[in-house]
């Protein structure tokens, strides 16, 4: 049996959980806490540790999401799960810029664990406050070679589309090293 | 859609650089925390700016700007009060007391410096309207913004210097073996102490802030002092050693065959 995984990451309530809630076969095992401080406290519960998901690709390959946990306190916990990943997806929240600059600092800080591909997912554009990819690539300082993909993580299509994009990526990462 | 925030976030730099290489149309909203501003672009340039509350008369900024002489702008301001600026400005020029030139070399200076002072503003709701012009009887400009950026980065250039002598806080931080370097003859402040007893390479710069409750200029204003001093350096925390990136699979085949199956797989779900 081989296993390969995926992580998703961002800033807190970026909507990773939700985001492998939507393709994961199983529930999503997640770690999630009320949440006590004060400042952060703009939904209810927030993920500790991590989420974990499960997509059975067949008898012999099962593909598992990771979320790490929003809030910074926990980052200990992101070079462990960056290990070995096949890639990573960032996800940001289209709506509240003043996480831009954390999510830009989050995708720095997981390229330097692992030179993965990865793709940059502008979660909530369903949401009219959400911002366009055209400025969030601009805010988010973003290369013009580095994908910025519209997702809402609710909607399963999308979610495909960004994970897609992301294996497409390491495929070519791949044909790039022969 | 909606470009808004809060400075704090997003500076008013990396507003106006996404208004020019966007080259929006369009009104930009900033409540301060005392005043409340608005400027206006047109294609990515400055067309107009104001503050609430300042008299913003097209005689006033001549007047201001010296174009006229006092008497002269209270003459207008009694006899002329119900005149738009732009019916003024007609007046003005027909009646060679000014010329165009420098009717808009005075708007022009004016709006920079409404610009100007919002690169003060730490802190701020802003919000911008796409397409919405200001008054139709006001005169505007089109400014190029790369200058109002470079002269309002002067102000953020501290904070900028500092990210690039410490462009992660990620990073761990580590006494220097240099002989001779004793802290004790090293006289430092409270804050640098405060600091100084969190260094170990187990311990982020990022972690050492929220312990001491400093926001990321004050914990970089320090450790660059430290650094400056030689006192410690920048060190990789513990444990963040560089994996590789591998597929899993004997050969090149097997790793592509494994991605396909992946995709395959998503596509169906
Ligand atoms: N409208 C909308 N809401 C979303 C979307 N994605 C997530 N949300 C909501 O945003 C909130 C945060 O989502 P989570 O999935 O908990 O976010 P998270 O990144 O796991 O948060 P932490 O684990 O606390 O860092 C929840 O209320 C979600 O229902 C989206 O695409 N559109
Ligand atoms: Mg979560």
């Amino acid at each position: 049996m081989q296993t390969v995984k995926i992580v998703v990451t961002g800033p807190f309530s970026a909507g990773k959980t939700e985001f492998i809630q939507s393709v994961s076969e199983i529930d999503v095992v997640s770690t999630e806490r009320k949440i006590t401080s004060e400042a952060e406290r703009i939904k209810a519960t927030t993920t500790v540790a991590m989420d974990f998901g499960r997509i059975t690709v067949g008898d012999d390959l099962v593909l598992y999401l990771f979320g790490t946990p929003g809030q910074r306190r926990f980052d200990f916990m992101w070079e462990i799960l960056s290990e070995g990943m096949l890639g990573f997806i960032v996800l940001i929240d289209s709506t509240r810029p003043e996480t831009f600059r954390e999510g830009r600092s989050i995708l720095e800080t997981f390229k330097a664990y692992a030179p993965t591909p990865y793709v940059v997912a502008a979660n909530k554009q369903d949401l009219s406050d959400a911002w366009d990819l055209d400025d969030m690539r601009i805010a988010l300082r973003l290369q013009d070679h580095v994908k910025l993909l519209p997702c809402v993580a609710t909607d399963k299509e999308t979610v495909k589309m960004v994970l897609l994009e992301l294996l497409y990526s390491v495929l070519a990462e791949m044909g790039e090293g022969e | 859609m909606a470009l808004k925030g809060n400075l704090r976030d997003f500076t008013i730099t990396q507003l106006l650089n996404l208004i020019n290489l966007a080259r929006k149309t369009g009104t930009l909203f900033v409540q301060g925390p005392t005043e409340k501003a608005q400027v206006s672009f047109q294609d990515g340039k400055l067309a107009y700016a104001h503050i609430s509350g300042e008299d913003n008369f097209l005689a006033t900024v001549l007047y201001r700007a010296n174009k006229i002489t006092a008497a002269q702008h209270r003459t207008i301001k009694t006899r002329a009060a119900k005149m738009s600026d732009k019916e003024l400005g007609l007046l003005l020029i027909n009646a060679n007391y000014i010329t165009q030139q420098d009717i808009i070399a005075s708007l022009q200076a004016y709006f920079v410096s409404v610009v100007q002072r919002l690169f003060t503003w730490v802190e701020g709701i802003f919000y911008f309207e796409n397409d919405v012009l200001p008054p139709n009887d006001k005169i505007t400009t089109r400014v190029n913004l790369e200058n109002i950026i470079i002269e309002g980065s002067r102000k953020m250039r501290e904070w900028e210097h500092l990210q690039s002598e410490i462009p992660s806080l990620d990073m761990a931080l580590k006494f220097t073996d240099r002989p001779g370097v004793n802290l004790r003859n090293v006289s430092l402040s409270v804050e640098e102490w405060r600091v100084v007893s969190y260094i170990d390479p187990k311990n982020t710069i990022r972690q050492i802030a929220r312990t001491t409750q400093m926001n990321d200029l004050e914990i970089r204003r320090i450790v660059y002092g430290l650094l400056q001093a030689g006192l410690v350096e920048l060190a990789r925390p513990i444990g963040t050693a560089k994996l590789k990136f591998t597929v899993p699979g004997e050969t090149k085949e097997e790793q592509k065959s494994l991605v396909n199956r992946l995709i395959g797989r998503i596509r169906t779900i």
